[in-house]
């Protein structure tokens, strides 16, 4: 049954070696963030045992040794911690979240889907543009993928059904929006979502560490660019010398 | 160090060793062998260190070649192994020279055989793992399923050791056609309602052909869920077992994804997930619950097993003999048995018979 007066923070075991805390039931800013404080809480007081953090949208699965940390004692080690955390906003000593432009292409052969996603919103493929590249989207996990950003705050303006026939292949890099959702495809996959450009950024970078372009608990925009520049910018990829510019949100 | 040349991979074979951890926050999958049991078992015989790669083997129906000599054991599932045509032990050490041939046919008994060799498999390492991760195409050989005439390098081995080692009885695996696995409820037990919980406690389910290494997919009665099937996604650990929109559960395995929106009935205890592993498409799955306590005692135990396992060292017998004036030495290595110091004598008698040997 679900416990609708549950209250947060509420700790769940996840396994024999892992556990859940839960500090909100949406998805909201406030509560991600808070997700992201204490995450950098458990980090810096190096809670013995603790061998993985992985932040979602609004909890924390942590992975623990569970011959040297037992679930009852890290439960409210962590309950505390989420307690003492001030959320909702960065403490001084935390750097503010790093921003990410996110060069595209849009429209043409990048952008297969641009005409109907600007038919469906009733705007111009320019309109459109405008819109999705001049918000501000928050970066609540990465999932599904290596370096696949969970963004949030798409203007519902531009809201659009999936395909109703899904691609076999979607190239990497595709910039896309299905229903409330855009992202980027960080791999060449199978996909339904309505592609309206392309990055030349990869999102996933195994040879680097970290190896993604974007860390989660960030912010992105997409910046529209010229064919040309993306050349420019591909062929600085494939020298290994490109990197997304970033500046604080 | 060496080579062996993949003949035919068979449906699935790929580099796998421990897997890929500390990623999981960037959505990279853990992979790594589906039975890590099996794999660790395996490198233990031949001298390697618990996270050396091995080749995971899925069915049946592969070849290998060997190009050079090697020390080498099979684990995990009884796939019918054969050397040179002939069934071959598992769980044991085996010496190969250049030429010899390893074949798997169909599952006897598990699903997944692990192939170790003494040095491990020699990929390039990415993000500090050879495992394979498939989706992303990355690690064991150049990030994919192997191929026919592949070459795969084997590294040096640092404790070398000799055929007819064997595991002992601790050691050996409990796989079943019909098994029940230990879960521990949760994160999201409370989304199913009671005679949601009564359905997957109390019913058998199938193993569907649609299972693969990112999860079993299970087939049976309908899980009833409180609130629909669709969370806010959260993080997933292998061995979750979700139930999707249809009802029906899927316990997630080593290439599973990092995060997930359905809800997850229970998480399977670690040491059952070698069960779920090793379970071919039609076999039968009952859960039952236990405690984070409970579960947590049995990984102690299996761990200390591990740490306790002794192994049947062979029997070994050098001689020294002369033949047309010649020194040689023969070595032999015959696995433990109350026969075996008599097969040995047996064996250099009728060598030296052959070749026409005098004493030293």
């Amino acid at each position: 049954m679900i416990d609708s007066a549950a209250t947060y923070p509420r700790v769940v075991p996840v396994g024999e070696f892992a556990l859940i805390i839960e500090l909100g039931d949406r998805i909201e800013l406030e509560i991600n963030q808070k997700v992201y404080d204490l995450a950098a809480a458990v980090e810096r007081a190096a809670v013995a045992g603790v061998q993985e953090l992985v932040p979602t949208y609004r909890s924390l699965l942590i992975r623990y040794d569970p011959l040297r940390a037992n679930f009852a004692d890290l439960a409210q080690v962590l309950e505390d911690l989420a307690r003492a955390s001030p959320g909702g906003r960065s403490t001084r000593d935390q750097p503010r979240p790093t921003l990410y432009e996110i060069p595209v292409v849009y429209g043409g052969d990048e952008g297969p889907d641009l005409q109907t996603v600007a038919e469906h919103a009733g705007m111009s493929a320019d309109a459109v543009i405008s819109v999705h590249s001049g918000t501000t989207y928050r970066v609540y996990m990465l999932g599904f993928a290596p370096g696949f950003p969970y963004l949030g705050g798409l203007d519902p303006r531009i809201a659009c059904p999936r395909l109703k026939t899904p691609r076999t292949k979607v190239p990497a890099g595709s910039v896309g929006i299905a229903e409330n959702q855009t992202g980027v495809y960080p791999l060449s996959t199978p996909g339904g979502w309505q592609i309206i450009g392309r990055t030349p950024a990869p999102l996933f970078l195994p040879v680097r560490e970290p190896p993604v372009a974007i860390l989660p608990g960030s912010f992105v925009r997409f910046v529209r660019v010229s064919r040309g520049r993306a050349e420019d910018i591909a062929e600085d990829v494939a020298k290994g010398s490109y990197s997304l510019p970033t500046r604080r949100r | 160090m060496g080579s062996i040349r993949v003949v035919s991979p068979g449906p699935l074979a790929t580099v796998q060793d421990q897997g890929r951890f500390g990623y999981s926050r960037y959505g990279i999958s853990i992979s790594g062998a589906a039975d890590t049991h099996a794999l660790t078992v395996g490198n233990m015989l031949v001298g390697n260190l618990a996270n050396a790669a091995a080749v995971e083997i899925t069915f049946g129906a592969a070849e290998f070649e060997f190009t050079d000599e090697a020390v080498f054991a099979i684990t995990g599932g009884d796939l019918s192994p054969m050397v040179n045509r002939a069934p071959a032990p598992m769980h044991q050490t085996i010496a190969a020279i250049a030429g010899d041939s390893l074949a798997f046919q169909s599952p006897k008994s598990g699903f997944r055989a692990y192939l170790c060799i003494a040095g491990g498999i020699d990929v390039p390492p990415v993000l500090g793992s050879r495992s394979t991760y498939l989706a992303a195409a990355i690690g064991g050989l150049e990030g994919r399923p192997l191929r026919a005439d592949d070459l795969l390098s084997t590294g040096y081995s640092e404790r070398p050791v000799h055929a007819g080692r064997r595991a002992t009885p601790s050691l050996l695996p409990r796989y079943g056609a019909d098994i029940t696995v230990r879960i521990i409820p949760g994160p999201q037990a409370d989304r199913f309602s009671e005679a949601g919980l009564r359905t997957f406690y109390s019913n058998a389910y199938a193993v569907t052909d649609r299972s693969d290494r990112q999860g079993v997919r299970l087939d049976g009665p309908v899980i009833e869920a409180v609130a629909g099937y669709d969370i806010v996604s959260d993080a997933v650990v292998t061995g979750s077992v979700q139930v999707p929109g249809d009802g029906k559960p899927i316990v997630l395995l080593a290439d599973r994804q990092t995060t997930g929106g359905y809800p997850k009935i229970g998480v399977v205890a670690t040491v059952d997930i070698p069960l779920l592993a090793q379970a071919a498409p039609g076999s039968i799955v009952r859960f039952r619950a236990i405690s984070v306590e409970e579960a947590q005692e049995e990984t102690r135990r299996a761990i200390a097993t591990l740490a306790a396992a002794a192994f049947e060292e062979p029997v070994l017998q050098v001689t020294d003999m002369l033949v047309d004036g010649v020194p040689y030495r023969l070595e032999l290595a015959l696995p433990q048995s109350p026969a075996s110091q008599l097969r040995a004598t047996a064996l250099v008698n009728g060598v030296r018979r052959v070749v026409g040997a005098e004493a030293l």
